[in-house]
C-alpha cells in the first residue's frame, strides 16, 4: 500500500503507542497535520512551541512514557531549543518532530529555514534530518528507542516538506534497531558490585546519594530495600525528590545549595558516599574540592561519562540504577548470610540531632504579610500531600522542594539542570494530560508565570484542569536574594512592579478561574476553594512577603562545610 | 604536554564529523589534530584524533556517548604506526636551492615544485620527523605549510581497546 511519508509518520507514532502529542502547526509541517486529523492520537495545541516542548516533558516526567512534541520549521523549531536543552539536562525522554523546508531549498536561506539539525545537535541525545523517504518508519522507531532507553533524553527528527509529501510503500517498523554504537550497559560488573558491598559493610558513616536516575529507572523500591537492609541514610537530589519517602527515618531530604543542613552535613562528614544515578552537579557539591572530603565514593550510573567527570570514584559501576541496586542487595544478602548489617546507630543519632537542631524555619505573623513558606505548608496540609507538584525556577521552587514531604516518585516535577523559568505551567499541563486522575498542583513564581502564561489558554480550551498557585512576591525573588546577599542590596531589574498583571482578571480572560489571597487567613480558604473546582484550570494568587529568603544556603562555589541557616550566618 | 592518539570507528552518516567536532567544542576539549577517511568496512569511517592527555578519559567517554561512534581504540605509540603528510613551500632562490635539497634528502622529503623564488616539498613521515624537517627549513622563510593531521594504525594484533569502565 502506498502512503505519504506524512501518513507513515502518523502510523509510526501510533505504532509506538503515542496517545497524545503537543504541538503547533505551520507551513513545513502541514503535511503531517493532515493525517493527524484522522488519527486517534490526541493533539494539544500549545500557544507557543516552548510550551509544547515543556508539556511533552511534563507528560514524560509524570508518566515515564516518551513525550512527543511537533512543530514547524524555522521559528517553530528554534522555539523548541529551550525544552530540548532542558530535557537533555534532566534526562527527560521526548521525541521532537519538526518540519523543514524542502530538500532542494535547504541551505538557500529559504522562508522559515533554520538549521534545525545543527542547532539542536548539542541539545539532544541524537537527532535526524530525514532525506530518504523510505527511512521514516525505522527512524521513528529508533528515535523512541533512543529517547527512552539507556540514559533517557530528547531526540529530534527533522522532516523536509517534500519528503513528507513523497509516497512510499508502508512497512511496519521491524522493531529492530540497528545502532552498532549504542548498546547501553545495564548490569553492573560483578567485581565492582563486590567491591561496593565490601565498602558498604566497612563504612561507619555511609550516605546514599540518590539522583534522578532512580526515578528514570523506576528503582525507588530497590533504593528503599537497600537503605533499610544496610541502614543507610538517603539524600534525594532535586531531580530525585520522591524517590525515597521523606517521612522515612532514614530520609535526609535534599542536599546542595539550598538543601537541608542534615543532608549537606551528613555528606560532608561521611566516610562513604554511594551515588546512584546522580551526577555530582555543582548545585550539590559546591566547591568540588571541599565536597565530602573524607568519603570513599561508589558511583553507579548508566552513563559512563558521568563517572569520573567531577569526582573520581573508588568503585565505578556502569549500569541501570534498578539493576545495580538489585545486584547490590543480592550481594549484600549473600555476604551477610543472615548476619545483621551494621546498624550505624551512632551515626544515625548524630544525623537526627542535626535534623532536630537545624530546621528550615520561618515565622508566619497572623497579621501578615503572607509568608511564601506558609502557602507551601498549607498546600501540603490541605491536599494531604496527595498531588503531583510542579515547580517553576526560583525561591518558590526551593520551598516547594524543601517543605513538601514527597513519598512517591514522579510526584515532583521541575527543571533541575537547566533551571528553566516558565517550566511549571506547561509541564503541569503535560503532567495532567498524562495523569488525568491525579491532582496536579503547580507552585509557580510570578516571574516564571509570566514567561509561559499564554499556555493558560491551552489548559482551558483543551480541558486540562490544572491548578496553579502563584507565590507572588512581586519580584524575581531568587535574583533579588542574590542582590541582597552579594550586591549590596542594589535591586537592579528584579522588581516586577505593582502586582501587574492582575492575576485574577488574567485567569478569567484566559478561561480559567482566578482566586486571590492577600492575608494569611485567606490562604487556607483559597486553597480549599481551588480544590472544589475541577472542570476548569484554577489560578490562585498569593501575595507574599518579598523579603523572605531561602535558607539553608551555601553560596555558589563555596564549601558545603559552611551552611548558612539564616542571614546572620552570612554576615 | 603528552598527546594521545585515538582511532575512532564511526558510522559513515551525514554530519558525523560535525557531531564529533561540536562535542569537542562544547566540552572544551582541545583537538590537536583530526583526520578522517573511509574505513575497511563499507559504511564506516575511521577518525584519527590526537588529544591532550589530561582529558583523555572524558574525551573517550564523551566520544563513546555519540550514537554514531562504534569503537574507540587508544593507540600506543610504541605499538602503532603514525604518519603525517606535509606540503611546504619555502623561499629559496637558486643560490639556496642546493642546501635545501640536501636537507630534504636527509629527511626523505621530495621536491615537488621548483620555482624561481621557492621550492615546494612533500614529506610523509612520523609526526615528529615531519616537525623536525619543518623546523630545519623554517629559517629559510616559510611561504605556506599544509599538514594532513596524524593518521595511525596499530601494529598487528597489538591494539589496546580502551573501553569505558564497566
Ligand atoms: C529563562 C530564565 N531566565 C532567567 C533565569 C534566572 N532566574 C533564576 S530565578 C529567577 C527569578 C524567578 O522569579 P519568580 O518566578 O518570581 O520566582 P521567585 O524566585 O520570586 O520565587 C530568575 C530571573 C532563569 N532561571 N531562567
Ligand atoms: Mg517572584
Amino acid at each position: 500500500m502506498k502512503i505519504t511519508v506524512a501518513e507513515a509518520l502518523i502510523k509510526a507514532l501510533e505504532f509506538e503507542g503515542v496517545e497524545v502529542m503537543f504541538g503547533h502547526p505551520g507551513g513545513a509541517i502541514l503535511p503531517a497535520y493532515d493525517p493527524l486529523y484522522d488519527s486517534p492520537i490526541r493533539h494539544i495545541l500549545a500557544r507557543h512551541e516552548q510550551g509544547a516542548g515543556h508539556m511533552a516533558e511534563g507528560y514524560a516526567q509524570a508518566t515515564g512514557k516518551v513525550g512527543v512534541v511537533i512543530a514547524t520549521s524555522g521559528p517553530g523549531a528554534t522555539n523548541l531549543v529551550t525544552p530540548l536543552a532542558n530535557a537533555y539536562m534532566d534526562s527527560v525522554p521526548i521525541v521532537a518532530i519538526t518540519g523543514q523546508v524542502p530538500t532542494h531549498a535547504i541551505g538557500n536561506d529559504a522562508f522559515q529555514e533554520a538549521h534545525t539539525w545543527g542547532i539542536s545537535m548539542p541539545a539532544t541525545k541524537h537527532n535526524y534530518l530525514v532525506t530518504d523517504p523510505a527511512d521514516i518508519p525505522d527512524v521513528i522507531h529508533e528515535a523512541f528507542h533512543l529517547a527512552g532507553s539507556g540514559r533517557p533524553g530528547p531526540v529530534l527528527v527533522d522532516l523536509p516538506k517534500n519528503i513528507l509529501n513523497t509516497e512510499i510503500e508502508w512497512h511496519q517498523p521491524t522493531g529492530k534497531v540497528d545502532l552498532p554504537g549504542y548498546k547501553p550497559n545495564t548490569k553492573g560488573h560483578p567485581l565492582q558490585i563486590r567491591a561496593a558491598v565490601d565498602l558498604i559493610l566497612a563504612a561507619e558513616r555511609p550516605v546514599l546519594y540518590a539522583g534522578g536516575g532512580i526515578v528514570a529507572a523506576g528503582a525507588h523500591a530497590e533504593l528503599l530495600a537497600l537503605a533499610e537492609k544496610a541502614n543507610l541514610p538517603v539524600t534525594t537530589t532535586l531531580m530525585a525528590r520522591g524517590a525515597f519517602p521523606d517521612h522515612h527515618p532514614l530520609s535526609l531530604g535534599m542536599p546542595g545549595m539550598h538543601g537541608l543542613y542534615a543532608a549537606i552535613t551528613a555528606i560532608q562528614k561521611s566516610d562513604l558516599l554511594i551515588a546512584i544515578g546522580a551526577r555530582f552537579d555543582d548545585r550539590v557539591t559546591g566547591d568540588p574540592a571541599a565536597f565530602a572530603p573524607h568519603a570513599k565514593v561508589i558511583h553507579a550510573d548508566i552513563d559512563p561519562s558521568e563517572i569520573g567527570k567531577v569526582r573520581t570514584p573508588d568503585v565505578p559501576i556502569v549500569g541501570d540504577a534498578r539493576t545495580v541496586l538489585g545486584q547490590l542487595i543480592g550481594k549484600l544478602d549473600r555476604t551477610l548470610d543472615g548476619a545483621p548489617a551494621p546498624d550505624h546507630a551512632g551515626w544515625l543519632e548524630t544525623i537526627r540531632e542535626w535534623q532536630r537542631d537545624k530546621v528550615v524555619h520561618y515565622q508566619q505573623d497572623p497579621a501578615g504579610p503572607i509568608k511564601p513558606q506558609f502557602v507551601v505548608e498549607e498546600l501540603y496540609r490541605i491536599t494531604g500531600g496527595q498531588a503531583i507538584v510542579v515547580a517553576g525556577v526560583g525561591q518558590h521552587q526551593m520551598w516547594a522542594s524543601q517543605l513538601w514531604k514527597y513519598t512517591k516518585p514522579r510526584t515532583w516535577i521541575n527543571s533541575g539542570g537547566l533551571g528553566t523559568m516558565g517550566y511549571a505551567i506547561p509541564a503541569a499541563i503535560g503532567a495532567k494530560v498524562g495523569m488525568p486522575d491525579e491532582l496536579v498542583y503547580a507552585i509557580d513564581g510570578d516571574g516564571c508565570f509570566q514567561m509561559t502564561m499564554q499556555e493558560l489558554t491551552t489548559a482551558s480550551t483543551e480541558g486540562v484542569p490544572v491548578k496553579i498557585a502563584v507565590l507572588n512576591n512581586n519580584n524575581l525573588g531568587m535574583v533579588r536574594q542574590w542582590q541582597r546577599l552579594f550586591y549590596n542590596e542594589r535591586f537592579s531589574a528584579t522588581e516586577l512592579t505593582n502586582h501587574t498583571p492582575d492575576y485574577v482578571k488574567l485567569a478569567e480572560a484566559m478561561g480559567c478561574v482566578g482566586l486571590r489571597a492577600e492575608h494569611p487567613s485567606e490562604v487556607g480558604p483559597v486553597i480549599e476553594k481551588s480544590l472544589t473546582i475541577n472542570d476548569q484550570p484554577v489560578i490562585s494568587e498569593f501575595r507574599v512577603d518579598p523579603d523572605e529568603m531561602v535558607f539553608p544556603m551555601v553560596p555558589a562555589g563555596g564549601s558545603n562545610d559552611d551552611v548558612a541557616m539564616s542571614l546572620e550566618d552570612l554576615k | 604536554m603528552t598527546l594521545h592518539v585515538l582511532s575512532v570507528l564511526v558510522e559513515d552518516k551525514p554530519g558525523v564529523l560535525a557531531r564529533v567536532s561540536s562535542m569537542f567544542a562544547r566540552r572544551g576539549f582541545n583537538i590537536h589534530s583530526l583526520a578522517v577517511g573511509p574505513s575497511a568496512e563499507p559504511g564506516n569511517s575511521t577518525m584519527t584524533v590526537v588529544v591532550d592527555a589530561a582529558e583523555i578519559e572524558q574525551v573517550v567517554k564523551q566520544l563513546r556517548k555519540l550514537i554514531n561512534t562504534i569503537k574507540i581504540t587508544e593507540l600506543d605509540p610504541a605499538e602503532s604506526v603514525e604518519r603525517e603528510v606535509m606540503l611546504v613551500r619555502v623561499a629559496a632562490d637558486a643560490s639556496l636551492r642546493g642546501e635545501l635539497l640536501d636537507a630534504a634528502s636527509v629527511f626523505k622529503a621530495k621536491a615537488v615544485d621548483v620555482g624561481a623564488t621557492s621550492v615546494t616539498f612533500e614529506m610523509v613521515g612520523t609526526p615528529s620527523k615531519v616537525n623536525d624537517f619543518l623546523e630545519l627549513i623554517r629559517p629559510y622563510g616559510l611561504i605556506d605549510v599544509v599538514k594532513s593531521g596524524w593518521i595511525a594504525l596499530a601494529r598487528d594484533s597489538k591494539t589496546r581497546n580502551l573501553r569505558a569502565i564497566s
